[in-house]
């Protein structure tokens, strides 16, 4: 993690860092799965999935490119770009700066240049943590330009999905970041470009019907929620209880909608294997 | 001008007696020729599309079906489309660009139905590569909301190089129902929520969401559907022949464009405090 960071001190005081340090404590963390208790560094150990029962944590997304990239070379892209109220809506503002200041994070989306074993790709993280990853006009913004960006460079693309769906503060500019990113997607991949979509838990509504849903290669962390409506919204609507493992990533990958389903552990050989696969990706 | 508020156009929006797509094929359209099914699994009827004349050019027509009685309403299942009925536009889609068909669609759903085998067929990835298609196509599409427009199930037939609206109806992120119930956690609160949305015509032609709007009758599209047929017959008409002048390629880069700009008016960097 220091190393990761190395070139970039100004983040070493976000949320990452305080997962660090509840990583290095030797307080036992509890699963909210299995409600098992382990010790931190177990779970450290394995990037914080459940050493008794393998739940995938949803992790932060500077957590997760340390965990891919090959240390010192991410670059931040669009690091500056803010959060939008468009729609002037009531209390979004104070919402937006509660969040920052809880999380340490500026809005729910990640991207960077980066590297794995030195193939070298334009990456996007959505973070859970951000008003459940919800897609508002900046987060759309960053995935768009993060696409336009690996075209333009001729770089192959990786986007990590976790996210509730769309911001509702931002309404229907929020609805239209489907519509923006999907057409990026589009254009990077009939230009060539090769994406990598993996859906980490949760992964639901416009999110998932949009740029997530599209990746030449799907993948899915283990036990990670994917649908487009919610459970609770099928449940009501069918009067009937879901069954268990019903939009799962194995109920998905069985149903024809993922290539693979790939534990935490094993997902930068993965990537790097698909990227060597495919030779510079972008064309 | 109208005086309605907001809550009270998304009811009218709504109104059963309200023109919706078959009424606008039948009244705008000749020749029209229905065509059904996804060639996968099955036809979902909540979407109604085919070919037609429109003034005499053959044209591909897709849009939401509700339907007004309550057997009707079931058998189209509320104009919620599955996959299915989202693959089904896309197959429609793919053969009008392929003999260089306009496309028009007719926008008016309550959403894509949350049902557990919409899930099981991907409902999110139908929607997903129905955008990344309309969003590639090199015929000119022109999408018009008629009465509700709710969700990505709305947006899946909305990523057209002209997107109109008629004066009364509504387009919104989501219905104002679910979006109480997930900001608020109280569905009751809609009224509200239909206040703070932004969800009208007048509303959305500001901030660039929809290139035009459509007057409609005083009191609503209901009390006088031929006025509204003569509106849309007209909008059509010169929309169609702006956009008769691009080629397949500025048509998809308008279309492009058109999506890139919605909601990129970002605020400046700020200094980072550390
Ligand atoms: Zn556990």
């Amino acid at each position: 993690m220091r190393l990761f960071f190395k070139r970039r001190r100004d983040k070493i005081q976000t949320q990452q860092v305080v997962w660090e340090e509840q990583l290095t404590s030797i307080r036992p963390v509890t699963c909210s799965v299995c409600k098992g208790e382990s010790p931190a560094s177990e779970w450290h150990m394995g990037g914080q999935v459940c050493p008794r029962c393998g739940w995938h944590a949803p992790i932060g997304a500077y957590y997760r490119l340390s965990l891919i990239l090959d240390p010192g070379s991410f670059r931040e892209l669009d690091a500056d770009l803010l959060p939008a109220d468009p729609l002037d809506f009531p209390g979004y503002q104070n919402k937006l700066t509660r969040t920052e200041t809880a999380t340490g994070m500026q809005e729910a989306a990640v991207s960077a240049v980066g590297e794995i074993d030195g193939n070298r790709a334009v990456f996007a993280v959505l973070d859970s943590s951000f008003l459940m990853g919800s897609m508002g006009t900046a987060v759309g913004e960053k995935i768009t330009r993060a696409t336009e960006y690996a075209e333009k460079k001729k770089l192959p693309l990786v986007i990590f999905a976790a996210s509730g769906g769309a911001r509702m503060q931002e309404g229907i500019l929020s609805l239209m970041q489907m519509a923006k990113t999907a057409s990026a997607i589009q254009r990077f991949q009939s230009a060539g470009g090769l994406y990598i979509s993996c859906l980490t838990h949760p992964t639901t509504g416009g999110v998932t019907a949009s740029f997530a849903s599209l990746g030449d290669i799907m993948l899915a962390e283990p036990g990670a929620l994917i649908g487009f409506a919610g459970p609770r919204v099928i449940e009501q609507t069918i009067h009937e209880k879901l069954p268990a493992g019903f939009q799962r990533a194995e109920y998905l990958l069985e149903h024809g909608f993922l290539d693979q389903v790939v534990p935490r552990s094993q997902l930068r050989g993965v990537l790097c294997q698909l990227l060597a696969l495919h030779g510079k990706g972008g064309r | 001008m109208s005086t309605f508020t907001p809550e009270q156009k998304v009811k009218l929006a709504r109104f059963p007696g309200r023109p919706g797509t078959a009424d606008y094929i039948a009244n705008l359209f000749t020749d029209f020729f229905e065509q059904r099914g996804d060639r996968q699994c099955r036809d979902d009827s909540s979407v109604l599309g085919g070919i037609a004349r429109f003034h005499g050019r053959p044209v591909t027509v897709v849009g939401h079906r509700k339907g007004r009685t309550l057997q009707e309403k079931l058998k189209y299942n509320f104009g919620m489309p599955g996959p299915e009925g989202y693959r089904k536009a896309q197959r429609l889609m793919k053969q009008a660009e392929k003999f260089g068909r306009p496309i028009i669609t007719f926008i008016d759903t309550p959403g894509a139905y949350p049902g557990k085998e919409a899930e099981e067929r991907g409902q999110g990835e139908a929607i997903a590569q129905s955008l990344a298609l309309m969003s590639s196509l090199t015929v000119p599409i022109i999408a018009i909301v008629t009465g509700e427009g709710n969700s990505g199930g709305a947006l899946a037939l909305g990523v057209a190089n002209r997107v109109l609206m008629l004066e009364h109806a509504v387009y919104s992120v989501l219905s104002p129902e679910g979006f109480a119930s997930i900001l608020w956690k109280d569905s009751s609160r809609s009224g509200e929520a239909c206040a703070v949305m932004k969800l009208t015509a007048q509303d959305l032609r500001r901030i660039g969401v929809v290139q035009g709007v459509l007057r409609e009758p005083e009191g609503g599209a209901h009390t006088d559907p031929e006025a509204v047929y003569r509106t849309v017959d007209a909008a059509l008409v010169k929309e169609l022949n702006a956009l008769s002048r691009l080629d397949g390629k500025a048509l998809v880069q308008q279309r492009y464009q058109l999506f890139r700009a919605m909601g990129n008016n970002l605020p400046p960097a700020r200094k980072e405090v550390i």
